[in-house]
């Protein structure tokens, strides 16, 4: 991890026997993790799992002391490829990403495991970005469990639970030689909760031991006849014998009472909202007592048909809380219904909605449908449950709707990728719109106002592979953006190594902020940091030029927004032939911020000359027309009502928050928009020659303006 | 499977403290969470904290929230993971519209909820993006709030927190503990700040004034009110200057009450661009069109016609040029403005730097006009000669040499009313004021709103040029509206569509619109 430190967090993950961890649930699965035995960890960063990438990266002494070899995967194929350690060794191994993203990425790998399966627990822990917040595609990991068979552990939103699961997820791995996946989603992750911890634990066979003794079994590799065979060994063995572990570990759980007249199945990570809206009905109480008996899928996949059977056997409905669609749990349980003639009634997608995040509030109308329909006495004289709805019916509410504006995430203050898209816009003002192939980054921010820029997004480093097939004779060539971090994970051979090959005319605009920035200001192969472990500082423009590409441009300061978009005009007119590559670099200004604030206090403080500087606006010469903020959107330029009869719109204003980065002056001359910005350059700790130049030039200066201000009608006020 | 059997029971009635926080990225919404959480631990509660804070880095909206109860030994309460709407105890906004979004979100209802809430504003791109003015109205936030909430407290944290060199998330602690809606002592509050580590006596005091401000909302109405506005002078009272109080006079003397304020500060305006004698003009021109005004009988009307061409006439004269600009950015008063805003203490020094773009337009524009024509009937030499001064130039006026030639511009103040601006301001000027004298007697409304529309110029180079454009593309319309009763209020609206964007795109709607009107 770059520029923000997590010391503090890894002081937890030296918790021992019978202390009490608290925090985030991501950092207790890490902590479960070393307690487990893992040999390795692997990963690719981005929400809502990153923190235990960037934990692990400042975890250097926990980790060397006891043995673990932890790395920043290139991508999430290369993490899930990683797990091939465990297939011939008895070592633990775990890796994580984002998901269902990260799984897309890779299933390839994650194919290849289960099939040959593998002797010590491998681990997949992926962060499901499901819901409000999210910011992927809506897509559940259940059916990559289900299509390569791989165990699906969704343990119920409590600390002690996780780290349960984690735990027991492991021998579960190795009890059925199958890779398992823990889903956790956004909330779980960052929930913030306790659990008793015990040791970490040495990894009993090391990576060592398996690289100096090496094993070989072509049984266990991907090529017929194995590979008929593994399909038949899943079904036959890892199947049952991870049916049998689930069972007799107990993994799933039970509340309330044994018998009902209805009951409740409930995916592990539904659990905590489940009892909430049991709890707002009346059924349920704050401490898991309920009236209705729940049954607790903490493992998804595979389901313990005994289990669910005995569990609706005898009861007159049951009522499946299952997120997403489609409704594979629902189907499931109809189909072991159905096959052993088991007569009770079963609910689901018909109370509950078939799309969307099960709320504490969409559970309480669904819960409330199904008792209804089913066990209408248990509502019994239905207390009164929370409505907001008589509030927002009201019309004075109702007004809000008009009056609230949206807010989405954008680019920060100073961010270096807005000038970028300043010059794209003064580019597109002057030769048109383009057709522009958006990526996955904070670069993505651009299709929103004030930019409004981009068309479409088909994945990480995929921006330019996006366009190819806008390959041809035309007016105008096609744009597409990728970030470094999306250049490096992929984009280097599927978009620009696809590009230079198949000769593609268009221009792909690389944006280098030095980090994975999105993610959390992880470190990549182009970052500029020096670190030991890494090999850092590798450059771009070299690794295009490798793959053949002819036309590259280097922009080493983005904030020059007349050469950005001159050499974008360049690009997008240039006569030369094949792709069009421009690498704007600039340092993401969160992560900047990070490491030079705390250097300059100091140096300030110790004396040391410094200019620190910020942008404003001369209000009497702004005109409150607003284009500036159209190029710009930052959030430290915004606007301010004057006391002035004269005056009907709000003039721009910049505030305390400027970080100086310079676009709003270099969009202003570049757009020749108006002399309304100035920089101010405060010199801190003067040097003498510094203060004798500004007392010379103060002295010239203010007499020449008091000589004019004599002339001049001294208003008062 | 693990069982968890239980029998039936009388269930417990607890139920947790639920609090939502609403914030945008980068304010410490977390850091408000951890202390509410930190504080409920501390006192034997069990507390359960969520969020989703990836967009919370990048200044968009988000909700943290948090569940507390001090449950029985032995006993594990299970906490929900989201605010349920309508199941909110208190809701802690840290911003006025996001207060605004909590309750539109039903996290804020009569029974249960106090909401405590930051005033100040921070402007989203969709409202400051719009070129007129797009700020969304607090006051529906107000009604609103009044509605659906138990309790409000609300009040500028931002500010305070800033004048305790602190942040919001302090400012809203403190209210948090003034409010008594949570059953901690004040000392709780204070120790789970003090455990937090980081800027722990700016915090503490930020804490303290939000803590009393809560508390007694009356008391700070008025002791601890901010330091009152020095009050505005009389606009119309005496300045000292025996031409300038002449000319007040004037305004006094002639022209009608509802007038002369918007008359005074215009006259201030237009003399302050030029001198005593453009200010007469000023008046001259006022003198006429009030009498205009008389005519049509706007004494009926509260003399809107004159008071609208009080305030857009001098605005008029008082173009913004290169002379204005390199006056304004020369005089003395504005060092000292930006030294204050940008907070330079002691022994550091000031220099600003101009970002100019000037282009042969405004070389033109700034000439004689009959030389001014010359060259602009000459394209081509224009052409050339603006390859060389259409540049962006750094204009360090802390400099000697960079201040002397921009003192130099402002000095061309003596020979602005001969340059070709000036002829094209004056020659805009007699147009727009003609045409909504023509209008004026046929229907006064609508010549009051023709006036307006002068609002839609503004801006220098291409914005001042697109403003124009729309201007007359609005008043395009005034010869369909002139026979309606209801054209001023067309003509309102087309001037607002014209103020949503940039591009026209609302102001082509709206002019269809009336176009169908006529057919």
């Amino acid at each position: 991890m770059a520029e923000r430190s997590f010391a503090r967090e890894v002081e937890h993950l030296k918790l021992g026997d019978g202390d009490v961890f608290r925090g985030e649930g991501i950092l207790a699965i890490t902590k479960a993790l070393l307690q487990a035995g893992v040999s390795y960890v692997g990963g690719y960063q981005g929400a809502p799992i990153s923190h235990l990438m960037d934990v692990l990266a400042d975890a250097e002494d926990v980790l060397d002391e006891l043995g673990v070899h932890f790395e920043s995967s290139a991508s999430e194929a290369t993490a899930a490829a990683t797990l091939a350690a465990s297939v011939m060794y008895p070592i633990r191994g775990a890796v994580t990403f984002k998901s269902t993203v990260g799984t897309n990425v890779a299933s390839d790998a994650l194919a290849n495991l289960a099939s040959g399966g593998v002797t010590g627990g491998a681990m997949i822990i992926v962060g499901e970005d499901y819901g409000e917040g999210s910011s992927i595609m809506q897509e559940r990991s259940h059916a990559f469990a289900m299509k390569s068979q791989i165990w699906l552990l969704d343990p119920r939103p409590n600390l002690e639970t996780i780290v349960k699961m984690v735990e027991e997820g492991f021998e579960l791995s190795e009890a059925s030689n199958t890779p398992v996946m823990l889903e956790v989603r956004i909330r779980t992750c960052h929930v913030h909760g306790h659990f008793r911890t015990k040791d970490n634990r040495k990894p009993s066979f090391t990576l060592r031991q398996a690289l100096e003794n090496p094993k070989r079994d072509v049984g266990r590799i991907v090529l017929p006849p194995a590979s008929y065979l593994h399909e038949k060994e899943k079904i036959e063995k890892r199947w049952p014998a991870a049916v049998r572990f689930v069972a007799e570990r107990k993994l799933n759980e039970h509340f309330g009472p044994a018998e009902g007249e209805t009951g409740i199945i409930v995916q592990g990570g539904m659990f905590n909202n489940t009892m909430r809206a049991l709890q707002l009905l009346g059924l349920a109480d704050l401490y898991g007592e309920t009236t209705v008996p729940v049954h607790v899928l903490n493992v998804t996949y595979p389901l313990v048909e005994d289990e669910l059977a005995a569990f609706c056997a005898g009861k007159a409905a049951v009522l499946m809380v299952e997120e997403g669609q489609p409704e594979f749990l629902e189907q499931a349980l109809a189909h072991i219904l159905r096959k052993r003639d088991i007569q009770t009634k079963l609910s689901g997608k018909d109370v509950l909605p078939m799309a969307g995040e099960y709320t504490t509030q969409v559970l309480l109308k669904g819960l409330e449908a199904f008792f209804a329909a089913h066990d209408r006495p248990v509502l019994g004289n239905e207390p009164p449950i929370p409505d907001p709805e008589p509030v927002l019916s009201d019309p004075t509410v109702k007004a809000l709707a008009e009056v609230v504006p949206p807010r989405p995430p954008g680019f920060c203050t100073g961010c270096p990728e807005r000038p970028i898209f300043a010059a794209m816009k003064l580019v597109e003002q002057e030769l048109g719109q383009h057709h522009v192939a958006a990526d996955i980054g904070c670069h993505l921010f651009s299709i929103l106002p004030p930019f409004d820029i981009g068309a479409t997004t088909m994945g990480y480093g995929l921006g330019p592979a996006s366009a190819s097939a806008f390959n041809v004779e035309a007016d105008k060539r096609p744009i597409s953006i990728m970030g470094d971090g999306g250049f490096w994970h992929n984009g280097l051979s599927s978009s620009v190594g696809n590009a230079a090959y198949n000769k593609h005319d268009g221009v792909i605009m690389i944006v280098d902020n030095y980090y994975s920035a999105a993610t959390g200001g992880q470190d990549i192969m182009s970052s500029r940091a020096q670190s030991k472990r890494r090999a850092t500082n590798n450059s771009i423009v070299d690794a295009v030029k490798g793959v053949g590409v002819k036309w590259v441009r280097q922009i080493d300061r983005t904030y020059d927004v007349a050469k950005m978009r001159d050499t974008l005009r360049e690009a997008l007119t240039t006569e030369e032939k094949g792709p069009k590559v421009i690498v704007a670099s600039s340092e993401c200004m969160l992560n900047k911020q990070r490491r030079v604030k705390p250097l300059l206090a100091e140096a300030a403080k110790a004396g040391k000359r410094l200019v620190r500087e910020r942008f404003g606006v001369d209000e009497d010469v702004c005109t409150g027309d607003h284009a500036c903020i159209r190029l710009s959107g930052c959030p430290s330029l915004s606007m301010k009502h004057l006391d002035d009869p004269l005056r009907d719109d709000p003039v721009a204003s910049i505030d305390q928050s400027c970080v100086g980065c310079g676009n709003c002056g270099e969009v202003a001359e570049a757009a020749v928009l108006c002399p309304s910005f100035y920089r101010a350059d405060v010199i801190v700790n003067p040097t003498g020659r510094d203060r004798l130049l500004a007392r010379v030039r103060r002295a010239v200066i203010s007499w020449l303006a008091a000589r004019r201000d004599r002339r001049r009608i001294a208003f008062p006020g | 499977m693990t069982r968890h059997e239980t029998f039936a029971q009388a269930l417990s009635t607890d139920r947790p403290i639920t609090i939502a926080i609403l914030a945008m990225g980068g304010q410490g919404g977390g850091v408000l969470a951890d202390w509410i959480v930190g504080m409920a631990e501390a006192q034997g509660w069990t507390a359960q904290s969520t969020s989703v804070p990836g967009v919370a880095q990048r200044t968009g909206a988000t909700i943290y929230y948090i569940e507390m109860v001090e449950a029985p030994d032995g006993a594990v309460p299970i906490l929900a993971l989201m605010p349920t709407p309508g199941d909110v105890d208190v809701v802690l906004a840290a911003e006025f519209m996001e207060a605004g979004r909590s309750i539109l979100r039903g996290l804020v209802t009569p029974d249960r909820t106090t909401l405590i809430a930051s005033t100040h504003r921070s402007y989203a791109v969709a409202e400051k993006q719009k070129p007129g003015d797009g700020a969304a109205d607090p006051q529906a936030v107000v009604r609103a709030a009044r509605v659906a909430s138990k309790r409000v407290i609300a009040s500028d944290l931002d500010a305070l927190a800033a004048r305790h060199g602190s942040v919001i998330s302090a400012a809203l602690f403190g209210s948090l503990a003034g409010a008594d809606v949570l059953p901690f002592p004040r000392e709780a509050f204070e120790g789970a700040i003090r455990a937090g580590g980081k800027g722990v006596s700016a915090s503490l005091a930020a804490f303290s004034a939000a803590f009393d401000r809560a508390r007694h909302p009356e008391a700070h109405a008025e002791a601890h009110a901010e330091p009152p506005a020095p009050a505005k002078p009389d606009p119309l009272g005496d300045v000292g200057h025996a031409g300038y109080d002449a000319l007040l006079a004037r305004v006094r003397a002639d022209f009608p009450a509802e007038a002369q304020p918007l008359l005074a500060a215009g006259l201030r305006k237009v003399v302050d661009f030029q001198d005593l004698a453009y200010g007469g003009a000023y008046l001259d021109r006022m003198r006429d069109l009030l009498a205009a005004d008389r005519a049509a009988g706007g004494a009926a009307q509260g003399h809107a016609f004159g008071t609208a061409c009080a305030k857009y006439l001098a605005v008029a004269m008082a173009y913004d040029d290169v002379i204005r600009v390199a006056d304004l950015k020369t005089r003395a008063s504005r060092h000292e403005r930006v030294s204050r805003e940008v907070g330079v203490k002691g022994e550091e020094i000031l220099y600003t730097t101009e970002f100019m773009h000037p282009r042969m337009e405004e070389v033109i524009g700034t000439m004689p006009a009959r030389l001014g024509r010359w060259l602009e009937a000459r394209p081509g030499l224009v052409r050339r000669l603006d390859r060389v001064v259409s540049r962006g130039r750094r204009v360090r006026t802390g400099t000697i040499r960079w201040y002397l030639t921009l003192y130099a511009v402002a000095g061309l103040k003596r020979m602005r009313l001969k340059t070709l601006r000036h002829s094209r301001e004056t020659a805009h000027i007699d147009a727009w004021l003609g045409r909504a004298l023509e209008v004026l007697p046929r229907n006064y409304a609508l010549a009051v709103e023709m006036v307006g529309c002068r609002r839609l110029v503004k801006g220098y180079s291409g914005t001042h040029a697109r403003g124009e454009a729309k201007f007359d593309r609005v008043l395009s319309a005034v010869p369909l509206l002139v026979a309606r009763e209801d054209g001023a209020d067309w003509l309102r609206r087309l001037k607002q569509a014209a103020l949503m964007d940039e591009e026209g795109t609302a102001l082509d709607g709206a002019l269809r619109t009336v176009q169908s009107l006529a057919d």
